[in-house]
């Protein structure tokens, strides 16, 4: 095989393992707006916080990872509750604009109180993987990149089910399609709102932990969360699987572009591909590939 | 089984919708509450339910019993778990959701997994069309197999009083008479207590056994269902033909009503 296929093929191969770490990050995003209609300009800064926090129960008080991790989880669980209890609850039924500046105000706040409390330096958070390549054939890629991978994946198959199958997953999505009847249904709308808050914290927690591992964290850690809108405006705002194959797509897109333009412009494609080819999609089908589209009976 | 007691409404602590409202809904009966549009039916049947609040809504004065336990005042979910649920007028599904995943979601009061399938399957019995249907969305039913979906869905929850706004809204008379038919039966079969809100009064009084009229948000008449039916007043409003078998002009109407009002 020629050295140019090769490196195209590498090109895909990081791209798809970059791809489902996205996925996992927008699947927050999406749980949040498929429930409550609401769009978190903060999912970045959740994986940031997230990662602050793993990183700072690691090295500042010594827990072991899978402590550090539990903290990291919990820690996030009991901030999605109580963000949704005390900042979107009292919004509701408000304009969506309101939410969207609360939430750009929260992303504000995160970024500044993250440093504040575990101060500003890059922390690492080494996990417990090889940093060796491995080699497959003429290809390699990096063993935290497939774990990320790995995980990413499981996650977005147990959300996947929960939300297609189970009773809670179906009373969500009854919530997401029609608050005022699922209200009438019994079902305690307040109570799924924070659940998908929460379920955005746990996602952002995992997320935190493996893009923290490969980026160090920081502040810096937060520019993650951009890359979660084209993803989800390529996939469908609230769609499971629209945010995998959205993910897929912006990892492929980034990484070829990055690997063909870059060497001519001196870097930088990686952070405008996934732009220019989501307002590309805006034009075309501003639903996404997966979004919902309204049912009209006629 | 459920008693309105003089209750008073009052939205965004302004507006004044029902100025005293006392109904009665007897246990196994078929309750059906009449009147023009803006009369304050639907707002009577949110009171009941709890579903006041999501609009801002309030039950200031009065007090609504369901077997003889107050209710009002509680949140909506409290008020589903204690047997009473409401059907929304306009066939309101879930439409992203299949017709089966509509069902489950009504049954979201029940714990028993067990207990949701034996509704889902009394619920297909009654509606057999939607056993047909199940895999689909609910949004690409015919009206009439969505007005099945909601009532059974309401049904998901084991309720002991069903409050139904409309049902005939919008469907052709062979389906509605379907429909109502099926709402008799459930009566019979299961002792389900209904209160039924209708424009359509001809046929809400041949299925109820005890009617009220509202109007201006009180009632103004109220009575067994074919005594309601043989009211000249009901015969002028609501079912429109006049003492002489034929239509009254819209002017003679409006006269008559002026007259009315200064009576009561």
């Amino acid at each position: 095989m020629s050295d140019t296929l090769n490196f195209f093929f590498l090109l895909i191969g990081n791209g798809v393992l970059i791809g489902l770490m996205y996925a996992l990050i927008a699947l927050g995003f999406v749980l949040v707006y498929k429930a409550t209609d609401a769009i978190n300009f903060a999912q970045g800064e959740f994986v940031m916080i997230a990662a602050i926090v793993v990183s700072a129960a690691l090295q500042a008080y010594g827990a072991p990872l899978w402590l550090a991790i539990l903290i990291g989880l919990g820690g996030m669980i009991a901030f999605g509750f109580g963000l949704e209890r005390s900042v979107l609850r009292p919004l509701l039924g408000r304009p969506i604009v309101a939410v969207i500046m609360a939430t750009i105000g929260l992303a504000a706040i995160l970024r500044g109180v993250g440093p504040l409390a575990f101060g500003t330096g890059v922390r690492n958070l080494p996990l417990p993987i090889s940093e060796d390549p491995i080699f497959l054939g003429p290809f390699f890629l990096t063993p935290v990149q497939l774990v990320g991978a790995g995980v990413s994946l499981l996650f977005l198959a147990a959300f996947g089910w929960f939300f297609m199958k189970s009773r809670q997953g179906i009373a969500m999505r009854a919530v997401a399609n029609n608050q005022q009847v699922a209200m009438a249904m019994g079902i305690h709308v307040e109570r799924y709102f924070a659940l998908a808050w929460a379920m955005a914290g746990v996602v952002s927690a995992l997320g935190g932990v493996i893009w923290g591992s490969m980026l160090g964290v920081d502040v810096q850690l937060a520019l993650v969360g951009l890359k979660v809108f084209p993803v989800v405006i390529l996939g469908g705002l609230d769609s499971i699987v629209g945010a995998i194959v959205g993910g897929l797509i912006v990892g492929i897109v980034e990484n070829v572009a990055a690997g063909y333009i870059d060497p001519y412009v001196g870097g930088g494609t990686k952070d405008f591909a996934p732009y220019a080819l989501m307002i590309l999609a805006l034009m075309i089908r501003p639903y996404g590939i997966f979004g919902k589209r309204t049912i009209e009976r006629v | 089984m459920l008693n309105l007691n003089n209750i008073e409404v009052i939205y965004n602590n302004v507006v004044l919708v029902l100025r005293g409202v006392s109904l009665q809904v007897k246990e196994g009966s078929i309750t059906t509450l009449l009147g023009a549009n803006g009369a304050g039916k639907t707002t009577t049947l949110k009171a009941i339910s709890g579903l006041l609040r999501a609009e801002r809504g309030e039950v200031t004065k009065g007090s609504v019993e369901l077997a003889g336990q107050r209710i009002d005042g509680k949140p909506a979910h409290e008020i589903v778990n204690q047997g009473v649920v409401q059907v929304f007028e306009g066939r309101r599904v879930f439409d992203q959701l299949t017709v089966e995943e509509n069902l489950i979601a009504g049954a979201h009061t029940q714990r028993d997994m067990g207990k949701v399938r034996q509704r889902t399957e009394a619920v297909y019995s009654y509606f057999p069309r939607l056993r047909e249907r199940r895999s689909q969305l609910a949004g690409y039913l015919s009206g009439g197999e969505q007005q099945m979906l909601v009532i059974g869905r309401a049904l998901m929850s084991d309720p002991k009083v069903i409050l139904l706004d409309e049902p005939s809204l919008g469907l052709a008379p062979l389906v509605v008479e379907e429909i109502f038919g099926r709402l008799k039966r459930l009566q019979q079969e299961e002792r389900l207590t209904v209160l039924l809100v209708e424009q359509n009064a001809n046929l809400a009084l041949g299925l109820a056994d005890h009617g009220y009229v509202m109007e201006n948000g009180r009632i103004v008449l109220e009575g067994p269902a074919a005594s309601l039916r043989d009211n000249s007043d009901v015969k002028e409003f609501y079912l429109g033909i006049s003492e002489h078998g034929a239509r009254k002009s819209y002017r003679e109407v409006k006269h008559y009503r002026r007259r009315k009002r200064w009576l009561s």
